[in-house]
């Protein structure tokens, strides 16, 4: 394998993570305080270290915001506020150099794994055109050498996969070749976008354990982001849970699903419909207030209108986020006699282990 | 995972052993009106080129070439016209030059909108909005007019290649709106993102990643605007606004309207140039009707 | 391939009369351009009136494929090969257009997959409920009748009579669904179809939809046969499971039984690869993959990624046989003279 320069593509040191997003807003459609305008992501601050090759989760369902996170973290997207930053500069600014480098160190596993390959090239293309454009293998052999390797690390036979056409081949497989991809590349950071909800359930295991093993062989930290709250269980070390454009919920996973705090978290785990005819579905019904009236155009908990808990003072101004246990935040006023944590401490929330303690 | 059952079936296929040329074959047999159209039109090319061995293009075509309103003989084989011109020459080159027309017209007209129609759909913003404002004004002016205005002002001074230059004017904006349409919708599909994240940048993107995949909708763009410039040619010819020198099919048309043909009985100075000319707009109108539904597979009939 | 004998006593729910549905030996061929494709190859079963019968299986099982055989809805490319659909006894294949089109919606009804995507953009609500109606009333009916039939439907799914009077896009998700099925049980058929109803929904969204929707089953007796490929759903929606591999059943059980105690490996698998919310790192995939209808394995269709394949299996078509009461299943691991694991 050919040795990688890191030296000369090391930023400013340890310190510096790789992304950051501070204060970040995007609204579409009209300002922020305009009736028509949807706010995808409100003020929302997140940090991914480069050096701490974890899996978090960023959980939610549609509308939460988590698919605008990823765009923006791919640059896709600019912030409307707040910024998004590569290793302290200012991502919307980044240009030649530099872009080239955030290019090579962030990659992406898409959802859709037809949409995502060129119907006019053969799949070699999606693997070929990075290769190239980041010069990566010295030679002709050594390319082929790259490509066939990811390709097996992933579990896939390079003589049934290579030369064909993205249609002549099952989406299991296409995904796996994005996945094949995204470790070929040796970034430092995955982006992987419901990387299986369109893929049959029982290929899902598989392609998810490749992510696994690039994230424990390569070191690569990678995000997870999914609806899917089985998955991400299975996955993740820690996990994010996301409503309607802000984090509700952040931990590390086997606290968060087996002692969900918030609200919607706990409405979320309860819909799943849990693969024993035994364990019926739980039967709260949604919506049922202990008759707190909440006003449509409110600035208080997103979450109010849905929540069974909502209380008066969730309607006035949003909640904090509290240290509600070790190693476990939330962001509701259930838990308000618990210490606040102050946003850039959420970030080393999710990366140390549940020995965490409080501030 | 939703996949419909003939999204399935077609998944499942295993590796193709029918290559593009075979699929190519396939679908000409299912669409015999574009078979008929290519003949016809290959026809008409064949007789253009072959033709001109048998004739001088320098004197033939031209008046004073032969002895006037005459009727089909040995020596000219669709007979003279009034001016004493061999009609088969006339026949001859007068395809040669439409069909040049055509082309000219037709591939700076696609050019332009190739041009246009990708920078408009990629980039967005200010140019883009400047742009479609143009190609909008440009629809709602009644181009045929203008272009009528247009060569009669300029009567003489009419050549072929001034008159390509005059339809290319007005046959850019309709391939502009259909590959920005085109551009538009391929824009934000994943693999153009996957590409990004490759490291690829807006121009690399549109010419390695955009084009190939709107080489159906160039080729329909083309043929589209070839037809119209032909139509439009022939249009301006038939009303006398065409070179006033060069023998073409409409300007044939002209003249022999103007020498009163049917009323003077002169059959094959209407009747032939009349057959050529429809076979020509039949040939172009089948293939692009068939083209057209290539290019937009969901007017196709189930197969 | 060689075909499997003669059509298998069908199954039936313990003891309760007539099934109001019976399909026997379904065939469904697609014509593509490398040749004729089996997409539904010899499937049979009952359903009892009032019963939830789960269809389950991955991309290519033709799970969909049998839904549209159901309302015979097949198109070119596909033509049903052959077979019988009974309804109450009635073979619909042999219906002429004109009778069946009374039987559709009035008898057995769909709900689509994609469907909440395909309500008409530019048509109020009450009125394709009411057009629906419209369609498959016997004789001309009043509008105003029709429209309190709609309004009706609409309150049986939980929506507000006013929703009639919007448009589509000012639903959510989860509010064109249950429009949906309001559209599809509109006529109060005997059987209702419905084709991954919830896939494009949210998990809270599809708790309460299913929770419509089984409600709705339970106060009009209709069977539902739910076709998905969420085993989760299943186990907490249907009352028996039919398990689908490459065109044919592998297995059809009682829900609890086939959770507690599948017969078939690749049932096993299907329940293994689903991610439970317990004992974190224990969900793993099925290796390998479905096999192409152009080319399928020889005996049975699993056996090349099935971890208890025998030699047999690699040689002759299990049979789709009743192993236990009221369970089917087409193993070899089950039949005589082989060892069950």
């Amino acid at each position: 394998m050919p040795p990688r320069d890191e030296t000369a593509r090391e930023g400013g040191g340890d310190a510096t993570p790789l992304m950051e997003l501070r204060n970040v807003s995007k609204v579409y459609g009209g300002g922020v305080l305009s009736r028509t305008a949807t706010v995808a992501l409100d003020d929302v601050s997140l940090t991914i270290p480069g050096d701490s090759p974890q899996i978090l989760s960023v959980v939610g369902e549609s509308g939460s915001g988590k698919t605008t996170l990823a765009s923006l973290l791919l640059g896709f997207i600019s912030p409307t506020s707040g910024t998004v930053l590569y290793r302290g500069s200012d991502l919307s600014r980044l240009r030649g150099a530099r872009l080239r480098e955030f290019r090579r160190d962030v990659q992406a596993v898409f959802q859709d794994p037809f949409a995502v390959f060129n119907p006019f090239y053969k799949v070699d293309h999606v693997l070929t055109v990075p290769l190239q454009k980041f010069r990566l293998g010295r030679s002709k052999a050594e390319r082929q050498e790259l490509m066939v390797n990811a390709l097996e690390a992933v579990g896939l036979r390079p003589d049934e996969t290579l030369g064909r056409y993205p249609h002549q081949l099952s989406g299991g497989q296409r995904q796996r070749i994005i996945v094949a991809r995204a470790l070929m590349l040796r970034p430092k950071l995955i982006v992987a976008d419901e990387p299986v909800s369109m893929v049959d359930a029982s290929l899902r295991a598989t392609i998810l354990e490749s992510l696994r093993t690039v994230n424990q062989t390569l070191k690569v930290p990678i995000l997870y982001i999914t609806h899917d709250l089985g998955t991400a269980y299975h996955v993740s070390d820690h996990i994010v849970v996301m409503y309607r454009g802000g984090i509700v919920e952040a931990g590390d996973v086997e606290d968060v699903i087996t002692a969900p705090k918030h609200p919607y978290t706990r409405m979320l785990i309860d819909s799943i419909p849990w693969p024993d005819p035994r364990r019926r579905w739980g039967s709260e019904e949604t919506g049922a207030r202990n008759g707190v009236e909440v006003p449509e155009d409110h600035q208080g908990c997103r979450f109010a209108e849905r929540c069974p808990a909502a209380m008066p003072r969730c309607t006035q101004a949003q909640p904090p986020t509290y240290l509600a246990a070790s190693g476990h935040a939330v962001s509701c006023y259930l838990y308000d006699e618990k210490p606040t944590l102050p946003k850039e401490r959420l970030s080393a929330l999710l990366t140390q282990h549940s020995s965490l303690t409080s501030a | 995972m939703v996949a419909t059952a003939s999204q399935t079936a077609t998944m499942l296929t295993p590796r193709s052993r029918v290559g593009r040329a075979t699929s190519v074959l396939r679908y000409l047999r299912r669409n015999p009106l574009l078979v008929i159209g290519l003949a016809m039109f290959v026809g008409l090319i064949l007789f253009a080129t072959v033709g001109t061995f048998f004739i001088d293009p320098a004197k033939d075509p031209y008046p004073l070439a032969g002895p006037a309103s005459k009727p089909p003989s040995a020596e000219h084989w669709f007979g003279t016209d009034a001016q004493g011109r061999d009609l088969f020459a006339v026949m001859v080159v007068g395809t040669r030059l439409s069909l040049k027309i055509g082309l000219l017209a037709g591939s700076i007209g696609l050019a332009i909108g190739i041009v246009l129609g990708l920078v408009s759909a990629f980039y967005g913003g200010w140019l883009d909005s400047v742009i479609r404002w143009i190609v909008d004004v440009m629809f709602t002016i009644p181009s045929f007019l203008v272009m009528v205005v247009i060569a009669s002002l300029l009567r003489q001074y009419i050549s072929i290649e001034n008159m390509a230059l005059i339809l290319a004017a007005f046959a850019w904006p309709g391939p502009t709106r259909a590959i920005r349409a085109q551009v538009l919708s391929l824009r934000e599909r994943e693999f153009i993102r996957l590409a990004r994240l490759s490291g690829m940048r807006g121009p690399e993107i549109i010419v390695r990643e955009l084009l190939p995949n709107l080489t159906p909708f160039l080729l329909a763009g083309f043929v589209a605007a070839l037809i119209g410039a032909v139509y439009a040619a022939l249009g301006l010819e038939m009303l006398g606004l065409g070179s006033q020198r060069e023998p073409t099919l409409g300007m044939t048309f002209f003249w022999m309207q103007r020498f009163s043909a049917l009323l003077r009985n002169l059959w094959w100075w209407w009747g032939i140039p009349i057959a050529i000319i429809c076979v020509l707009i039949l040939s172009l109108y089948f293939i692009s009707f068939s083209l057209d539904e290539w290019a937009n597979p969901r007017s196709r009939r189930s197969r | 391939m060689t075909s499997t004998s003669t059509a298998p006593r069908t199954d039936r729910a313990a003891g309760t009369g007539e099934p109001v549905l019976s399909v026997r030996d379904l065939r469904v061929e697609y014509h593509t351009d490398a040749g004729a494709v089996r997409a539904v190859n010899g499937v049979s079963f009952d359903l009892m009136p009032g019963e939830k019968l789960g269809l389950v299986g991955e991309s290519g099982s033709g799970k969909s494929t049998i839904a549209l055989a159901l309302m015979r809805m097949i198109k070119e490319p596909g033509r049903i090969a052959g077979g019988q659909i009974l309804l109450h006894g009635r073979d619909i294949l042999r219906l002429p257009e004109k009778e069946m089109r009374q039987v559709r919606a009035a008898e057995i009804s769909m709900i689509p997959q994609g469907a909440m995507n395909s309500l008409n953009p530019v048509a109020r609500i009450e009125d394709q409920i009411v057009d629906t109606l419209e369609d498959h009333s016997p004789k001309r009916v009043a509008k105003k009748e029709l429209l309190e039939k709609a309004h009706a439907a609409l309150e049986s799914v939980g929506l507000r009579r006013e929703v009639g009077r919007m448009y589509p896009h000012q639903l959510s998700g989860g509010m064109k669904q249950r429009v949906c099925i309001a559209i599809a049980v509109a006529m109060e058929p005997k059987v209702l179809i419905a084709d991954e109803p919830t896939s494009a929904l949210d998990v809270v969204v599809q708790r309460q939809v299913m929770g419509t929707l089984l409600r709705l089953q339970e106060e009009l007796g209709v069977a539902v046969v739910l076709i998905g490929h969420d085993m989760g759903l299943m186990a907490q929606s249907v009352d028996r499971l039919a398990v689908m591999y490459a065109g044919k059943l592998a297995e059809v059980s009682p829900i609890r039984e086939i959770f507690d105690d599948p017969l078939h490996p690749y049932t096993d698998l299907l329940i293994d690869s689903l991610p439970k919310l317990e004992r974190r790192g224990t969900f793993r995939g099925i290796p390998g993959l479905p096999p192409s209808l152009h080319s399928l394995p020889p005996g049975c269709l699993f056996h090349p990624r099935c971890p208890k394949a025998m030699d047999i299996c690699a040689e002759q078509v299990p049979p789709y046989r009743e192993h236990r009461p009221n369970r089917f299943v087409a193993c070899h691991l089950h039949e005589e003279g082989h060892a069950t694991a």
